[in-house]
């Protein structure tokens, strides 16, 4: 059953207007239409309200107001997810939280920062620079995701290698819950009294509160740090390579690869200089102290070595290095130059299965005739196969979607999961029960409704219950407009 | 040892939900934490050894009932250690359910960051799975860390899935009458500041170069080779890192105290006085132990709100 909201204003967006302000509400069809979908492959969501609160009492009045009006509400930072956690079904309140973003305190002497869920990644840190630290997790979206976002996802980046995702830079969270009120989950001692409801916040996509205020971790710059690129005749050489680092007890800050065709693209794209002869390259970052650097520097050439490295070349230089990043962190923007539109995958696997799984995807890849690039995290075995191809090409959806779900069992198989950084969201509900039994996702909906009795916070996302999000079609049709 | 089967057989010994009250005794060495058990709490142990070990994977794989040292010597075999620390006996599934950390946390982080896969009785008496193999999982809710620190009233714990880390080549201790707030900002990832109001010590691990240098510095700050601080007061406060930097000042009752500097724990010779609870935080706590326990029968004497 569709209800509508034609009507210039129904009393919902009436009460949400006296609740924040005339132009902080969005109900037009434009918004609408641009507020149902992320950076996902989904479509078809649907919109009912979008609003823009500046403060925590503005966002419990949105709850609030939706519930009174029987709708489920969804938080949305900058809509860069990658599965679809921010796709609103079913006409819900959309509390969109990018002008909730300031930094509100640099608390050095505690090593936090208080700041609104609407900060920028890449802002924080660069807010960060002139005390000394920064915000470990840097997801390549880091320009354009909000702190909102990445706690929400519990998301990950290069250095999270070393330093820890998301969830162990978030130190406390202000959150607004279904009902409206507000709880601090987490403080800044050391050892908050019972249970960690800081920690199962982390990562819960939106499913079990919004947000508000967020103390997140500074972690110290490090005094000394190196960058290098290693390139291999063979994939297989280079994922020996990385299970070899972390067999000699080196934790590197990164271990980035990149396979052949990833890196000539992005060599075309930005020229870093990374060979395009290579079958694959691996990005390795080490830092800390002098000596350390230095003692772990020797360890990878030696494992490089080792594993048939054809050149290492070790950045010379704060330019040199920031160009060996470029080219890892734009790789995205470079495979629109090969085809139009890419899926791409986020399964995790022992990272001592790295060369079998990797040729299982590749297999698949030939199997269904797809073009397959692995840009990833080799480093914590977080695999990002990307599949690219050409959405007007009939019949192509099926084989992406076919090779994609044989993808995640090949992961599974190997004693992988489902997801490494991106989130289940609706992208990967299907594939929950593959993952976990069905008293598993009991005890996981069961902190779920604790939080969310109802279940009105982004409902139908992560768990396979719930709203049914029937609209929304994945990979099925055309999306419309530009990708990524 | 078949993992299935000893879970399975522990499983069944906590039984189902008309099975009454039941907790699992580990080595007892944190025994009074959050209050005595109830009257009719039956015990139980949780299985204990050595699952699977990779080293190369970093990650280890091991039943709750094991101890402490039997896991550290297996893992120091291949130069690797975990975060977990505890007195002759305390078990794995012990000192997660306690959920304190140990004194390198500045270093190493804290616990609840390790346990990345438990397997667990549910008060339904079934073996439930949470988290997931991989040093990275996003997959669904993160319900290990709610574990960590629950005191076994969210689940008993029979197996779990911890990161390990490599062995530092080296550690060595430093300690003088230096600014503990200046040697705290001079040291780079320190495993541990202390400090009694007097002398700031300082633990250093790493390799043998950094320790080196980083001793060097600690001899310009005015600190020494040392042995480390005395004995740890028996209290143990949470507070935030600027708290325990200025501990005296705030806190003047609380007798003679060591704070680790930068993570916020002391250890006082006073009880720490009740804290006010925070915005909201108590309903959602009862609420997801009711969730997980509706009929409280899992260590229903113990209140994870109340420690120490
Ligand atoms: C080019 C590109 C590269 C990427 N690279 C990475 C990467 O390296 N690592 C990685 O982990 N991810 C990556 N991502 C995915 C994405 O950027 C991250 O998941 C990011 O954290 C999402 O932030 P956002 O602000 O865009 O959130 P949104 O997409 O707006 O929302 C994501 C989820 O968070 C919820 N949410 C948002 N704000 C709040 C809040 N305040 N309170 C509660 N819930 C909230 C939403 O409901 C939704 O479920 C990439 C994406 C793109 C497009
Ligand atoms: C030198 C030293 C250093 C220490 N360092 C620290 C430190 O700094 N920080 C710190 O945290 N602690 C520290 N400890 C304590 C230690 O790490 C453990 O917390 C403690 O030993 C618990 O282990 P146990 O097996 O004895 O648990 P027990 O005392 O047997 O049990 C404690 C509680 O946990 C429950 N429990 C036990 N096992 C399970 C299970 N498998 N599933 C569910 N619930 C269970 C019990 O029912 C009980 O409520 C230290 C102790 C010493 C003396």
């Amino acid at each position: 059953m569709r209800r509508s909201l034609s009507s210039v204003r129904s009393p919902l967006v009436a009460e949400l207007v006296e609740a924040l302000a005339v132009d902080r509400v969005d109900h037009n069809d434009l918004a609408r239409r641009l507020f149902a979908r992320d950076a996902s492959v989904i479509t078809g969501g649907r919109t009912g309200v979008v609003c823009f609160p500046t403060s925590t009492e503005e966002v419990q009045a949105c709850v609030r107001v939706a519930r009174r009006h029987g709708r489920a509400v969804v938080a949305r930072g900058s809509g860069t997810g990658l599965a679809g956690g921010a796709v609103p079904c079913d006409e819900p309140v959309v509390v969109v939280t990018t002008k909730m973003n300031n930094i509100l305190s640099v608390d050095t002497d505690n090593r936090i920062a208080w700041v609104e869920p609407g900060v920028i990644n890449l802002d924080l840190t660069r807010a960060l620079t002139p005390h000394g630290f920064h915000f470990a997790p840097d997801p390549s979206s880091q320009q354009s995701c909000s702190i909102g976002g990445n706690l929400a996802n519990n998301s990950g980046g290069p250095h999270c290698l070393a330093y820890g995702v998301t969830s162990a830079h978030i130190v406390a969270a202000e959150v607004v819950l279904a009902d409206g009120s507000r709880a601090m989950l987490g403080d800044l001692t050391a050892e908050p009294a019972g249970y960690d409801l800081r920690g199962v916040f982390v990562g819960s996509e939106g499913t079990m509160g919004i947000a508000t205020k967020i103390a997140v971790r500074l972690t110290p710059n490090p005094p000394a740090l190196c960058t290098m690129l290693l390139d291999f005749a063979t994939v297989r050489d280079a994922a020996m390579a990385v299970s070899g680092i972390i067999a000699a007890g080196v934790v590197p800050a990164a271990i980035e690869m990149m396979d052949a065709a990833i890196t000539r693209a992005v060599e075309q794209y930005v020229g870093a200089g990374y060979p395009i002869d290579a079958a694959a390259v691996l990005l390795v970052e080490v830092d800390g102290l002098a000596g350390s650097v230095e003692v772990e520097r020797a360890i990878i050439e030696r494992v490089g070595r080792a594993n048939n490295a054809r050149t290492i070349r070790v950045a010379a230089n704060d330019a040199e290095r920031a160009l060996l990043w470029k080219g890892r962190k734009t790789a995205f923007g470079a495979i629109a130059r090969i085809k139009p539109n890419y899926y791409l995958h986020d399964t995790v696997i022992p990272r001592t299965k790295l060369v079998e799984v990797l040729e299982a995807v590749y297999e698949i890849a030939d199997r269904h005739q797809l073009l397959v690039m692995n840009v990833f995290h080799a480093g914590d075995g977080n695999l990002h196969p990307l599949l690219v191809y050409d959405a007007r090409e009939p019949g192509i959806l099926e084989r992406v979607h076919q090779a994609g779900a044989e993808i995640v069992a090949v992961s599974l198989a190997a004693g992988g999961v489902l997801s490494g950084e991106h989130g289940i969201g609706l992208e990967k509900r299907k594939f929950m029960a593959q993952q976990f039994s069905a008293d598993d996702l009991d005890h996981q909906n069961r902190a779920r409704r604790a939080f969310d009795p109802d279940n009105v916070m982004n409902p139908g996302k992560v768990l396979p219950t719930g709203a049914s999000c029937g609209d929304v079609q994945h990979l099925d049709t055309m999306p419309e407009g530009v990708w990524l | 040892m078949a993992l299935s089967t000893a879970l399975e057989s522990f499983a069944e010994e906590v039984g189902g939900i008309d099975a009454g009250a039941v907790c699992v005794r580990g080595g007892a060495t944190r025994w009074a934490v959050g209050g005595a058990p109830r009257a009719d709490t039956r015990e139980v142990r949780a299985p204990r050894g050595i699952v699977s070990y990779e080293p190369a994977e970093m990650t280890v794989q091991v039943g709750a009932g094991t101890s402490i040292a039997e896991l550290h010597d297996e893992l120091a075999a291949h130069r690797q250690v975990t975060v977990l620390e505890g007195p002759a006996g305390a078990t794995v599934g012990g000192a997660l359910a306690v959920g304190r950390n140990g004194l390198r946390r500045l270093r190493h982080g804290p616990m609840r960051d390790v346990l990345l896969e438990a397997r667990y009785v549910s008060a339904e008496g079934r073996l439930i799975k949470a988290g997931g193999p991989t040093v990275k999982n996003v997959t669904g809710f993160d319900l290990c860390r709610l574990h960590v620190g629950a005191l076994g009233t969210l689940g008993l714990l029979g197996q779990a899935t911890l990161r390990t880390r490599p062995l530092p080549e080296t550690m060595a201790w430093f300690g003088g009458a230096a600014d503990h707030r200046v040697v705290l900002g001079s040291l780079y990832r320190p495993a541990a500041v202390l400090w009694d109001g007097l002398t700031t010590w300082v633990l250093l691990e790493g390799y043998g170069v950094d320790v080196e240098a980083e001793g060097l510095l600690c001899g310009r700050l005015g600190l020494g080779p040392s042995d480390g601080p005395p004995e740890l007061p028996a209290h143990r406060w949470t507070t935030s890192p600027a708290d325990a930097a200025r501990f005296p000042t705030d806190h003047g009752d609380a007798g003679p105290f060591i704070a680790e500097l930068g993570v916020g724990i002391v250890h006082a010779s006073q009880p720490q006085p009740a804290q006010p609870p925070a915005t909201g935080r108590h309903e959602l706590q009862q609420r997801l132990r009711h969730e997980f326990d509706p009929t409280s029968r899992l260590n229903p004497g113990r209140d994870p709100l109340g420690r120490e």
